[in-house]
């Protein structure tokens, strides 16, 4: 058997309600480079955040041996003595500090007690050489691009003597160039003795670095790839990725498509703080009246960027493009605008953006649709909680009464309260996005149900979601996204999990 | 269901605002023993609701503000700015009593306007912003007083503060009139809440027991009128008071029924919920603080007509009172929670305290200290009951 640095034995990890990772197993021979690939949400980030330590021992089950021991890490800094580092998507530096500064903190180098200023920047200089990155060490982080401050990221982690290193993403951020740029410096790092491993969406990378590959779906390990004597494709990676067995079944439901309503032309989002970066790049888009239009795309794909961007700019920097809402142009420029128009939207965040929880069911629903409750500024208070409770009964939302506040529901009956609060809106497009993520079995085809509702009473959907069995199962057209593109548009009759992949993988045109 | 248990599940039910209410009794029941009834005695009651009365008015603002999740620390200098300005208009200029009002409020409300401005449109955190009002409207003050004093005001500017409705009805030693408007008051609120009653009949919902009911009603006629019967007993019924109550009723109703209110919980609820759901935030903002300036300067003309005059050091602190009364009154530091009635009572508590402490000649420093323990063991107790009431936040 070869050498291995890494072995993780049966890992299952439990949250409230959902097992998120199940028996998992994962071997890392020492030196290679280990992708490990995944749909969103299928537990790529919870068995590295379990590696990491950042999931303490004991809230997990299984064995992690590490050089051959057994480790029971109780926190990162364990995880770090022992040289195993995480470089998590979004980067953990302070913008504010300087490069030097942002290597050592927490590992100051320090003489009886005070910084020693001199050694702190000729030891980052030091690092920073083996990454190649060519800055001075007291540059301000927020100075320099995403993809130098990854390699400071990487040089932070080469000073704690890393054995192990773990990339989480790490070109989701990047451009061609930075990419190209990073990936040779694994290369470089493996021929040095470092270990690493990496999760990404990116297949061509994969296929261009990885010396194996393992997939995780689901929560469990499906197979582990070995790139070098297999002759692993890309079509090969997406069929152990997506291959399973539809497991949720969706209501029946025949779609009832009517005239367009909404058109999206040459839709062009820039990043709110990094103006330069695209995130949704000359989008086109059309839904009809009573039709479900699915968007497919992984994570930073620009999905929900080109959702809130539409409605109502509330998202993105430098927009560009038109919306046509029955055939005539509009100008979305607040949300208010938007939901004048005819515009929902119901937020995958429910707890950060969809509601008010320290505020009852009541008011949740109706904080949307209040113009229709009141008459000169004053709101009837008693035809809002008539209205509050046909929702509470029409959509089946398990609250003790429309006066519980919403923070104490469920995440499915909270999903409810937030779809009753776009549908008392009363609008023509419904855009959801995510509208089943972290909500159970039973709740998700309530939600389908709410779903085929709408559109049978004529209404546009835009269904935004991670789970392609979920877009094959309810939309009539869906679109494929990718690096903010629209890569493809695939009728429900010729939609497979397989196509759509390879359109939400596709890098350029 | 026995009377005991529906009195229990009332209290229970809804133990964060019944909590205030009955910490109110308490210290008044308390402070009547510890003075030996001064307390209660019809002058000293006129003059706690007169002494507190524009801390109260500035309080109605502040718990809007707060709501909203911001904080206001200038209205101490825009009551000292609106007198001043107020002082100048009436008797450096001569003019009409109530052009001098007009002006405070103006000017009130342009203050408001320049903060909100600043909060609401370019962003700046409203503890910044108002800090600086702090300073820039005591600076404003001094230069619009040139570093004096004015007084005396005219008769009429200071009835505002010091004036009672009294004899219009007659009435010997103890003024009808009072006591007419104490009894209208209170079957005018007996006769919303059998309105809504009914309304809430008709929509089917739940409402309390008829004996319930009754006796609600019939508890709050005894309070008021008691309370009335000791305002007729001394000079009738103050003027201030009256300014009062139409503030608490309007804007109670604002908070709890205008669409303007149920937007000012969204945002500080949840500002990006709100925000994406069609609520105007800024403009939201703005108006809240426009309304704070225009109640600083009610507030600064009610203080300056009370001591007959404008200075520069007037209101100082006033700023602090306020924002206690709010969280003594139950709102939250982090916004969404919060309501008018609890925010007077929470002022009511600070006012009864000070004035029991002066009577039984508490010094000025315990009285700051004993106040201090007040404020913190209210806030403690507020989330202490929200922990055991387990609110996911």
């Amino acid at each position: 058997m070869s050498d291995d640095i890494l072995e993780m034995r049966s890992i299952t990890k439990t949250f409230p309600g959902v097992k998120a990772l199940q028996d998992v197993s994962l071997s890392v021979a020492r030196g290679e480079i280990h992708a490990i690939c995944g749909e969103n949400g299928a537990g790529k980030s919870t068995l590295m955040k379990v590696l990491s330590g950042v999931y303490p021992h004991g809230t997990y089950e299984g064995e992690i041996y590490f050089d051959g021991e057994l480790c029971e890490f109780a926190s990162i800094r364990a995880s770090e003595d022992r040289g195993i580092v995480i470089i998590h998507q979004e980067l953990a530096l302070n913008p504010l500090l300087s490069i030097a500064e942002n290597i050592f903190v927490g590992n100051e180098q320090s003489s009886r007690g005070f910084i020693d200023w001199n050694k702190t920047n000729a030891e980052a200089a030091k690092l920073l050489e083996r990454v190649g990155l060519h800055e001075n060490p007291v540059t301000r982080i927020a100075d320099i691009g995403v993809g130098k401050q990854q390699l400071v990221e990487i040089a932070k982690a080469l000073s704690k003597r890393v054995k192990l290193l773990i990339l989480d993403e790490p070109t989701s951020a990047l451009n061609d160039e930075d990419s190209a740029h990073l990936l040779g410096l694994l290369r470089q790092l493996r021929e040095q003795g470092i270990t690493s491993i990496m999760i990404s969406h990116k297949l061509n990378e994969i296929a261009a670095i990885a010396d194996s590959t393992t997939i995780i779906r689901d929560g469990k390990t499906i197979e582990t790839l070995d790139m070098g004597r297999d002759d692993v494709s890309e079509d090969r990676i997406i069929r152990g990725m997506v291959g399973r067995d539809l497991e949720h079944r969706f209501p029946e439901h025949t779609s009832n498509v009517g005239a367009e309503v909404l058109r999206i032309e040459d839709w062009t989002v820039h990043h709110p703080i990094q103006h330069e970066r695209l995130v949704v790049n000359e989008a086109n888009i059309t839904v009809r009246r009573g039709e479900i239009v699915g968007l497919a795309g992984l994570m930073g794909a620009g999905r929900t960027e080109l959702a809130m961007s539409v409605f109502g700019r509330s998202y993105g920097a430098n927009i560009t493009g038109r919306v046509y809402k029955d055939g005539q142009e509009v100008h979305l420029h607040t949300v208010s605008d938007a939901i004048s128009a005819g515009i929902a939207y119901a937020t995958e965040d429910r707890k950060r953006y969809g509601l008010n929880l320290i505020e009852d069911v009541k008011r949740n629903i109706s904080v949307a649709g209040l113009r229709k409750l009141s008459r000169r500024g004053w709101v009837n208070d008693n035809e809002e909680t008539k209205v509050a409770q046909e929702y509470r009964v029409s959509m089946n939302i398990k609250a003790p009464s429309v006066l519980a506040l919403a923070g104490k529901l469920s995440g499915g009956n909270q999903q409810k309260v937030v779809l009753s609060k776009w549908i008392f809106a009363d609008p023509d497009v419904l855009i959801l996005d995510e509208p089943t993520r972290g909500i159970d079995v039973g709740a998700k085809y309530e939600i389908y149900t709410i779903i085929n509702r709408m559109a049978d009473a004529g209404k546009a959907v835009i269904f935004i979601s991670s789970e392609l069995p979920e877009l094959l199962g309810m939309c009539d057209r869906i679109y494929a996204m990718s690096a903010g593109r629209i890569t493809g548009e695939v009728p429900r009759e010729r939609a497979t999990q397989e196509t759509l992949m390879q359109y939400m993988t596709k890098v350029k045109d | 269901m026995g009377a005991l248990e529906t009195v229990k599940s009332l209290f229970t039910k809804n133990l964060r605002q019944s909590g205030i209410y009955l910490a109110f009794v308490a210290i008044i029941i308390l402070f009547s023993f510890l003075t030996d009834g001064i307390l209660l005695r019809p002058q000293n009651v006129t003059n706690i609701v007169v002494q507190n009365s524009y801390v109260l008015i500035l309080a109605i603002g502040m718990v809007i503000v707060i709501i909203a999740g911001h904080i206001d620390l200038s209205v101490g200098s825009v009551v000292a700015f609106t007198g001043a300005v107020a002082g100048v208009l009436t008797v450096r200029q001569g003019l009409p009593w109530w052009v001098g009002v007009l002006g405070a409020l103006v000017i009130g409300a342009v203050v408001g306007a320049w903060q909100g401005y600043w909060v609401a449109f370019v962003g700046i955190p409203a503890f910044i912003v108002t800090l600086a009002g702090m300073l820039i409207f005591r600076g404003a003050t001094m230069v619009t007083l040139g570093n004096t004093q004015i007084s005396p005001f005219p008769d009429a500017f200071r009835n505002i503060a010091s004036g009672y409705v009294n004899g219009w009805l007659g009435g010997n030693g103890i003024d009808v009139f009072t006591l007419v408007i104490g009894a209208v008051g209170v079957v005018g609120f007996a006769v919303s809440q059998w309105r809504s009653r009914r309304a809430r009949i008709a929509y089917q919902q739940v409402v309390d027991s008829m004996p319930m009911f009754i006796g609600r009603i019939v508890l709050m006629a005894v309070v008021a009128m008691a309370f009335a019967w000791e305002l007729a007993k001394y000079k009738g019924l103050p003027i201030v008071l009256i300014i009062l109550a139409v503030l608490i009723l309007v804007y109670s109703a604002i908070a709890k029924r205008s669409v303007f209110g149920r937007h000012v919980y969204s945002i500080g609820g949840n500002l990006n919920a709100a925000m994406l759901s069609g609520i105007k935030v800024k403009w939201v903002n703005f108006w809240i603080f426009v309304n704070m300036g225009v109640l600083s300067g009610l507030a600064g003309v009610v203080f300056t007509a009370r001591l007959n005059l404008a200075n520069p050091k007037a209101g100082s602190g006033f700023e602090l009172d306020a924002i206690a009364a709010c969280f003594i009154g139950g709102a939250a530091v982090t916004g969404g929670v919060g309501t008018v009635i609890g925010t007077i009572i929470g002022g009511l508590i600070i006012g009864v305290m000070n004035n029991g402490m002066s009577i039984m000649g508490v010094g000025i420093d315990y009285q700051q200290a004993i106040k201090g323990l007040v404020l913190l063991l209210a806030v403690a107790f507020d989330v202490y009951n929200k922990r055991r009431a387990g609110a996911s936040r």
